[in-house]
């Protein structure tokens, strides 16, 4: 009895040792070689390490080169754009889908609910590699394959799952007699889509919106597929970049991207708490 | 007005949602116009598909629903003009009082003034003056009841449906908002169709109660008829208390038939066209039952007081008789405290008419199981 008393305090230990370790090791190996590239993306020399005089801080070692550098170049502005493009074009197209399919999804009178979900779903679970894999052959009998619109196809179908998912969420904190009682008092489906449901799930359609834009922002698989030099993306042109010119630009665009992404996070994580804030001041005992 | 001009008609009506299980069966109903009609039943006994058909959120499987003497199963819910509460508010919540009760105004495209003009009245009628700029979340649940049943008559339906309206309130609400309703509902002239599974709510509200049992309608009634004259066992037992006695049917007269029971012979009006031998339930309302040196009575029995409660107003006793071990005796308290005892022999007696003799149910059912 004695004994295992005294025991325990030093399994605890051992214990919370393990713990703050494994932590430790999840922010050292997942979180700082993102974090490390945006002093490295200021270097004043062209090398993927800290030199001596950054170490100093001195100010000279220190420049924004490289960012000028991306501006200067061709490449990079015309990257920026398809991706915009890309992005915009596939994340309209994903939202207004994902929409209506949660939509119709949340009817508890529409048959076949669960394969159909299963298969809107099935983008995000299925090997990126097979899907573009698959997409190249079908895209190319198309003529669809190394253009824009194929691209854009591509980045809807893999982006409208998020959508459905966040607009699902938020249309489950709803009364289903909602859109009834909108119908009761006279309104035309139109008129109940736009008056009522759709400011209800605004914040899910914004979040899964986000989401789909951020898949097809980082997405460089289907690009190498379907993507032609025309169709150069930011990811595309950073999987060439490291490849083949060993730049420090690439860390540079990569700051962005990760300043991009951060912002992106932010805004949905407001979202979700302002819709969390409304729905718990919905369901207040009255 | 005759019958063609009922106002809600249900003629021969089914449901199902399976494809196998018929949830509303052969249902035949009418309601006049500025009716108050309740729909009364046990959960699941198809209430809400009733009024979700009637509303023309559900299409009926057979039969025909008539509006005003229209068939209406080509008429979408929007176009039916009927004001519909929902057991949980359905306010949106996004809105404020004000646009809750302005939207199906808005939708009708009536000019600002005019709609800010019928919001304030509506409200007024509510009792909710002033109140056009809360959300919903800032109401209590009685408040937000109110604004629901407000919306439902801003834009002046003539036919208003209510599903389990107070469900969600305390007892307390709950009978000051049934006075509410029925009030709201005179002043207008309007007929609501109301669902409730509340039998009081159901008595005290309604000018006749339709009482469903198993997607079948048992009896249509005024509240007096139902209590007074129930034709089934369903009934009987549903609305009020009843003591309910098995027997068989010995000889059938124009007023009375003869009954055997476990404990005699009993004396009992005849609801249905009875034959000799037939099975029967006696119903007896406990109120209606006596201490035999008080009254005359056509059925008079001996049994010991199982059982006593003093209620103040009443005596309650429980005996046994007639193979009923649970026979429920009500006595108003006329004699005081310590006039009858636990364990006392008593004499107790009915009249004739105020124990009916129904079709027994096991009986129909057994029959219903063959014919289908
Ligand atoms: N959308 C639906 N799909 C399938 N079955 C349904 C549906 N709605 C109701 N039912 C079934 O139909 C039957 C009647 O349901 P209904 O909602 O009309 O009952 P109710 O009388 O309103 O009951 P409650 O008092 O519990 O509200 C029930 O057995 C129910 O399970
Ligand atoms: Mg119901």
């Amino acid at each position: 009895m004695a004994r295992s008393a005294e025991r325990r305090p030093f399994g605890d230990h051992l214990g919370r040792g393990l713990y703050l370790a494994f932590c430790v090791a999840v922010l050292v190996f997942l979180i700082a070689p993102m974090l490390v590239i945006v002093p490295l993306s200021f270097n004043a020399e062209p090398y993927f390490t800290f030199t001596e005089g950054m170490l100093r801080l001195d100010a000279d070692a220190w420049s924004l080169r490289w960012y000028r550098g991306i501006v200067a170049d061709d490449d990079w502005p015309r990257a920026l754009g398809n991706s915009l493009v890309i992005g915009v074009a596939a994340t309209a197209i994903a939202t207004a889908l994902g929409v209506l399919a949660a939509l119709g999804l949340a009817n508890p009178a529409m048959p076949g609910r669960v394969p159909v979900t299963a298969l809107l779903l099935s983008p995000m679970v299925t090997p990126l590699v097979i899907s573009a894999a698959g997409m190249f052959f079908f895209y190319s009998d198309l003529g669809l394959a190394q253009t824009h619109l194929g691209l854009i196809l591509a980045h809807a179908a893999l982006g409208a799952p998020f959508v459905v998912i966040t607009v699902t969420a938020t249309l489950a904190g709803f009364d289903g007699n909602l859109a009834r009682a909108a119908a009761s008092l006279g309104a035309a489906p139109p008129t109940v889509f736009r008056r009522v449901q759709l400011p209800l799930i605004a914040p899910g359609v914004i979040s899964g919106a986000l989401f789909a834009f951020a898949t097809s922002l980082d997405e460089v698989v289907t690009v190498l597929f379907l993507g032609g030099l025309e169709q150069r993306t930011i990811p595309r042109k950073m999987w060439s970049g490291i490849r083949e010119e060993i730049s420090p630009e690439i860390l540079a665009v990569a700051t962005i991207l990760v300043a991009f992404a951060l912002l992106l996070l932010g805004t949905v994580e407001w979202l979700r708490r302002r819709g969390g804030e409304r729905a718990a001041a919905r369901f207040r005992p009255g | 007005m005759g019958t063609a001009q009922s106002h809600v008609e249900f003629r021969g009506v089914g449901k199902t949602y399976d494809g196998r299980t018929m949830v509303v069966r052969d249902l035949d109903l009418r309601a006049r116009r500025g009716e108050f009609l309740t729909l009364l039943g046990p959960s699941g006994s198809g209430k809400t598909t009733c009024l979700m058909m009637l509303a023309g959120f559900e299409t009926p499987t057979e039969g025909e629903i008539r509006i005003a003497g229209r068939p209406v199963h080509d008429v979408p819910p929007r176009k039916r003009g009927i004001g519909m509460v929902f057991q949980n508010y359905a306010l949106f919540p996004h809105m404020t009082v004000g646009r809750n009760l302005s939207f199906p105004l808005e939708v009708r495209g009536m000019d600002a003034a005019r709609r800010a003009e019928c919001v304030r009245r509506v409200l007024a009628l509510v009792r909710l003056d002033g109140f056009e700029a809360r959300r919903p979340d800032e109401l209590s649940g009685g408040q937000q009841q109110r604004v629901a049943i407000a919306r439902a008559l801003v834009f002046e339906p003539d036919l208003v449906l209510m599903d389990e309206p107070l469900g969600a309130l305390d007892r307390r609400l709950r009978e000051e908002m049934q006075f509410e309703i029925r009030r709201i509902q005179r002043e207008l002239g309007v007929t609501v169709v109301y669902v409730t599974h509340d039998q009081q709510e159901a008595m005290a509200m309604s000018d006749r109660v339709a009482v469903f049992h198993r997607g079948r309608i048992e009896q249509v009634a005024s509240p007096e008829t139902l209590y007074e004259e129930p034709e089934g066992e369903f009934v009987a037992r549903f609305i009020g208390d009843n003591n309910l006695l098995r027997g068989r049917i010995v000889s059938v007269g124009p007023d009375t038939c003869e009954v055997e029971t476990p404990g005699g012979t009993v004396r009992a009006f005849p609801v249905h066209r009875h034959r000799p031998g037939d099975r029967t339930v006696l119903a007896i309302r406990p109120e209606r039952v006596g201490l035999a040196r008080t009254g005359v009575y056509s059925n008079i029995f001996e049994a010991d007081v199982e059982d006593i409660a003093f209620l103040g107003d009443h005596l309650r006793l429980r005996l046994d008789l007639c193979g009923n071990p649970a026979f429920i005796v009500k006595i108003p308290n006329t004699v005081g405290h310590g006039a009858v005892l636990r364990g006392d022999r008593i004499r107790v007696g009915w009249g004739a008419v105020d124990c009916r003799a129904l079709p027994d149910d096991e009986g129909a059912r057994a029959v219903e199981a063959v014919a289908a």
